[in-house]
């Protein structure tokens, strides 16, 4: 069977490894980038079904990844912004450029996670 | 032919003439007016063809040939300069009811009596020739025609006074005269009956004289060819063909100038061009039309003139008298008496109109205002006005003429008429017989000539001033009185001859006709000469001298605007009722006609009152009206002085006005400058306004990217916290690596956290110097050192190398300790984190550079881009690849390290070359050496 | 403004009348020459003098 997989890019390391304990939890199959063109690459290589995108990346920013990726992939892929910015500008323009979701910074745990579940689909039961 | 018949016909003639003018005048009151057409208007200037035209220029042309033209030559190139000239003439006159010659000259300088009165005497003395030549020809042409020989015998000359024709001539014309134009007083002093009759008096003229060279060219002769050719084999006629040796081109040229001259200043002609132009638009017509009439009554003089000469030769018939003469010769009695009524039609003519036009002078710019000056040395009353008074406190009521003063305006014309032609018929008898017809009237143009300088330079030139018209007269006068008047007495005996041929008192320089030696002139252009060139140079040196004395009256005629205060009201006008102004209105123009002119005038103001509520105040512009009407009746000096009396005002006018005008305009002016200059003041307040709003525009952007750099800042760390402490929370069963290290990271990041809002708060207030400084003595090689040692751990963690070289002695420095091992520990973990990560190199010197303490700290590392180095010290910005798995910084270090510094007097810099490392460095200033100051190491 | 057209216009003419009808122009035609009949002078003398009032009168046609 084959799990859903989620891209997490972020230049922070801590929340790298939040984010990535909490898809893992959920069953999720992981990889991570910590800059915009990493995360362009591992998105090709990858494939994922989700991305968690980060706006503020060295190299390339969170919206010119978004927009990379629709442009490649279209709609096969998820995309949920974070930010810690949370003006309205910046959320529009995320949506406007194709993100499907917005979580700004500091996220409750709880509401990503029901967030990632709408736009993939509720997990099976994973082993363990 | 019998007398009587030739007198019945005349007499005929002339009350056709006078039905004519009866008839335009009763066409003018229904308001049909006849003359208004610029056809009549220039038939009627061609009143300037008089019996000169009509009979001296065929005397001329058979002396000198063509000599005779110039004479109107030079109305027709005047006639071009009309349209500039003429056309101002009329619309002063018109806009100040100019009614003379005398009232154009005194209004533009001042309204000056003197000045009026002075162009009167002489017009009426340099015309007075001209009158006699008129007469002479009338007398003559009389005397042949009722004759029929044309050889007439000299004999005027010793016939007793009363059996003189030409007396009689001259009391017939002065009645008709004094019936054609004093019949009532006008105040326009338009006579449109008497234009009509004289334009009908211009065709008359026309027809008879072509009719009688029609006459000559064809009848006698075989037309103008025949003519010619006999005269080419006559010696004295073929000399006729040139104008050499007999004119000279000087005299040529004088006359010329002298017509122009006379086709303006001639009373006759001022009178019809001007007075009585209804519509200045009729000059359009006059300008080519009036030169083509002089062209068409000259066509037959040289033929005529050749004629006479070839029939009769020279010496028993006066050539003067050709055109006549030859069909009484060649007995044609019809013709001759058509040419003898075209000769008496240009005489009655020139007459009627002159003496009109002169009467109108001597009345209005001579006798009235010389009256009214003894009127008030003489009385000295306080002039009482108010109703009841009003008839008391009038001019001229001392004189007991209390009833209308027109009456005598009228009576003094009609004196001045018999009067002028009584001294016409005294100078014929007097000078006027010897000499020719032409000659004559030369004299009078040239007396005329000298109203020149004052006209023409008060129309164009601003400085002419009334001295030096009055100069410049008065010197013109005088030459032409002594160059050509005296002589023609001098020539007929009654002034030795010795007056001419040796000078006064046998003084050979004031020779009359040869002043101060000039020769080869003939006496025209002699006279010309000399009084033109004093005239003109009076008036010019005169005015040039006394210029600031006098005040500018040059605008008031030239543009003619009525001078009114702001408001409306005349500046310095004192009150008087309408009533006052109603009875003075009266005395002139009787009771019915002022009653009609108030009403008229009040109406057309849209006054909703009673027209002639007389306790009513009149206000300056109803004054200024009355005024107005008046001077068409008397003249615009005695208008001024009677309507000032009744005033109560002595001051003239304009020149109050004229300054009270000037001051409310500079106010004006200062007030607009002062406008304009508070405008441009605001403007620039306002861009320094705009540019200010700008500025905070920017500043307020940077503070919310500040702001919202900060939060983002604060979030980062707050995220993992929230994160990982809701994992914890919701995750219990967690394997316990796993938890220490997120409690691990929770903690980290608190601290981040934490260090963080220290560090905004510091910069915060080190921006706003709100911190509180410790000042102490401080030895900067132990904060060296003690940061050194406080980055121990971290260096060992990196695995790099601090070396620290500090010199033994370091003078003590006043600055805040603390914040000195802030900045240090900033470096140095800086140094530390961007080192090379394989054997690291830091080293942290310390030196004295001139005034100051120098301290660096470099790094082999991979250097700051030159692009970056400034960069680096603003806030929130990190270098490139910030952190290396170690701590992040938050962007802050640098900025408040430069603060600090920067505060303590000293640089704050950085020197790197990329893939060299980077070397930071700062200064700080030392203390003024105090002895014994030195700090221990 | 047409009104000083014209006035220069006419100006002109007078100026030019001026100069036609005086010396030293005059003396030129001032011979004893006879043309068609006629003298020299006489028919220089009528003629310009009818130019001049033909030009005035165009220049004014023309201002109606």
């Amino acid at each position: 069977m084959k799990s859903t997989r989620v891209l997490i890019v972020d230049d922070e390391p801590n929340i790298v490894i939040s984010l990535e304990f909490l898809m893992k939890q959920q069953g999720y199959e992981t990889a991570t980038a910590a800059d915009g063109r990493a995360a362009l690459s591992e998105a090709d290589r990858f494939r994922p079904d989700l991305v968690l995108l980060d706006i503020t990346l060295p190299e390339l920013d969170g919206f010119q990844v978004c927009e990379q990726l629709r442009a490649e992939h279209g709609s096969d892929m998820g995309v949920i912004m974070l930010t810690a910015r949370g003006r309205e500008a910046e959320v529009a323009k995320g949506l406007a450029l194709g993100a499907d979701a917005y979580v700004t910074k500091p996220f409750s745990t709880r509401d990503l996670v029901d967030t990632v579940h709408k736009l993939l689909g509720t997990p099976r039961c994973s082993g363990g | 032919m019998s007398g009587w018949l030739v007198v019945v016909i005349s007499g005929c003639y002339l009350g056709v003439l006078f039905a004519v003018a009866y008839w335009g005048d009763r066409r003018k009151d229904a308001g049909r007016s006849v003359i208004s057409n610029g056809t009549i208007y220039a038939l009627s200037l061609a009143v300037y063809a008089t019996s000169w035209t009509f009979y001296g220029s065929v005397g001329r042309a058979a002396d000198t040939g063509a000599g005779f033209l110039p004479i109107y030559l030079g109305p027709t190139i005047m006639a071009a300069f009309w349209w500039f000239l003429l056309r101002s003439m009329i619309r002063s006159s018109k806009r100040h009811r100019i009614t003379s010659l005398a009232d154009l000259v005194a209004h533009r300088y001042g309204n000056s009596a003197v000045l009026g009165g002075l162009v009167t005497v002489i017009a009426v003395i340099g015309i007075v020739p001209y009158i006699a030549l008129q007469l002479k020809a009338v007398s003559d042409t009389f005397a042949l025609l009722r004759s029929g020989a044309v050889t007439v015998s000299h004999e005027s000359a010793t016939t007793p006074v009363l059996q003189d024709t030409a007396l009689y001539v001259a009391l017939s014309l002065a009645a008709f005269t004094i019936l054609f134009g004093t019949r009532h007083l006008d105040a326009s002093e338009r006579h449109e009956g008497m234009v009509a009759a004289i334009a009908l008096e211009s065709c008359v003229k026309l027809v008879a004289f072509l009719a009688g060279g029609l006459y000559v060219t064809f009848g006698i002769f075989d037309g103008v060819g025949d003519l010619v050719n006999r005269a080419a084999s006559n010696a004295e006629t073929a000399a006729l063909f040139t104008l050499q040796p007999h004119t000279s081109y000087q005299s040529w040229f004088w006359l010329i100038v002298l017509s122009m001259f006379a086709i303006l200043f001639l009373p006759r002609q001022f009178q019809v061009a001007v007075v009585e132009n209804v519509d200045e638009r009729h000059l359009n017509t006059a300008i080519w039309l009036f030169p083509l009439y002089l062209l068409a009554i000259n066509l037959f003089v040289l033929p005529i003139a050749i004629g006479g000469l070839l029939v009769f030769g020279r010496g028993d018939v006066n050539p003067d008298t050709f055109v006549l003469a030859l069909p009484i010769a060649t007995d044609q009695p019809l013709i001759a008496l058509t040419v003898f009524v075209g000769g008496l039609s240009a005489a009655t003519g020139m007459v009627i109109v002159e003496t009109i036009a002169l009467a109108t002078m001597v009345s209005n710019s001579l006798v009235l205002p010389s009256l009214l000056w003894f009127e008030r040395r003489l009385s000295r009353t306080p002039v009482t006005s108010g109703p009841a008074a009003a008839g008391a406190g009038l001019p001229l009521a001392s004189f007991g003429y209390g009833g209308d003063l027109g009456r005598l305006t009228l009576r003094i014309r009609r004196t001045t008429i018999v009067g002028v032609l009584l001294l016409g018929y005294a100078y014929f008898r007097l000078a006027g017989e010897g000499p020719a017809l032409v000659a004559i009237g030369l004299v009078s143009f040239a007396a005329v000539a000298q109203f020149a300088p004052a006209i023409i330079g008060g129309l164009l030139w601003r400085g002419g001033t009334r001295n030096g018209a009055l100069v410049g007269l008065l010197a013109g006068f005088a030459v032409w009185t002594y160059t050509l008047l005296l002589p023609t007495f001098a020539r007929s005996g009654w002034l030795p001859e010795s007056f001419l041929v040796e000078g006064p008192w046998g003084v050979g320089l004031l020779r009359p006709e040869q002043l101060f030696g000039l020769h080869g002139m003939d006496d025209i252009s002699h006279g010309m000469f000399w009084s033109m060139l004093l005239n003109a140079g009076c008036y010019v040196v005169v005015s040039m001298i006394g210029r600031d004395r006098e005040p500018r009256h040059f605008a008031t005629l030239r543009v003619g605007t009525e001078l009114t205060g702001l408001d409306g009201e005349p500046a310095g006008l004192s009150r008087v009722s309408v009533d006052e102004l109603q009875i003075l209105l009266q005395r002139f123009l009787g009771t019915e006609a002022a009653k009609n002119v108030l009403e008229d005038y009040l109406r057309a103001r849209e006054n909703p009152n009673s027209p002639l509520a007389t306790s009513r105040v009149a206000d300056g512009e109803l004054v200024r009206q009355v005024e107005v009407l008046l001077s068409g009746a008397v003249g615009t000096t005695s208008a001024r002085v009677m309507v000032a009396s009744v005033v109560n005002e002595n001051e003239p006018l304009y020149v109050d006005e004229v300054m009270d005008i000037l001051d409310e305009a500079s106010q004006v002016l200062a007030y607009s400058r002062e406008l304009e200059r508070k405008s441009r003041e605001l403007e620039r307040a306002t861009a320094e306004l705009r540019e200010a709003n700008e500025r905070l525009q920017d500043l307020d952007r940077l503070k919310d990217e500040f702001v919202s750099s900060v939060s983002h800042e604060l979030r980062t760390p707050l995220t993992s916290i929230r994160a990982f402490s809701e994992i914890l929370r919701d995750n219990l069963d967690l394997p316990g690596a796993e938890r220490e290290k997120f409690l691990r990271i929770v903690v980290d990041e608190t601290e981040r956290l934490t260090r963080l809002i220290n560090q905004v708060l510091d910069m915060s207030k080190l921006a706003s110097g709100t911190v509180q400084w410790n000042i102490t003595d401080v030895d900067l090689g132990g904060v060296i050192q003690d940061s050194a040692t406080a980055c121990e751990q971290l260096f060992e963690q990196r695995g790099a190398q601090l070396t620290v070289s500090v010199p033994p002695c370091v003078p003590a420095i006043r600055a805040d300790r603390d914040r000195l091992v802030q900045v240090m520990l900033n470096l140095l973990s800086n140094a530390a984190k961007f080192c090379a990560p394989v054997d690291g190199q830091v080293s942290v010197t310390l030196c004295t550079e001139h005034d100051d303490l120098r301290v660096d700290v470099t790094d082999n590392g991979d250097g700051i881009p030159p692009t970056d180095q400034e960069r680096i010290f603003e806030r929130f910005q990190q270098g490139p690849r910030a952190g290396n798995g170690g701590d992040h910084g938050t962007g802050l270090g640098l900025p408040i390290s430069h603060e600090i510094i920067r505060h303590f007097g000293g640089r704050f810099w950085v020197q790197s070359t990329p893939r060299h490392g980077a070397t930071f460095s700062f200064t700080v200033p030392m203390q003024p050496i105090r002895a014994g100051r030195k700090a221990d190491v | 403004m047409r009104h000083r057209l014209i006035s220069s216009r006419l100006a002109a003419v007078g100026v030019l009348g001026f100069l036609l009808l005086n010396y030293p122009l005059l003396s030129l035609v001032d011979l004893p020459l006879m043309v068609l009949g006629i003298p020299l002078l006489w028919i220089y003398l009528y003629l310009v003098w009818g130019a001049l009032i033909a030009v005035l009168a165009l220049i004014l046609r023309k201002a109606e």
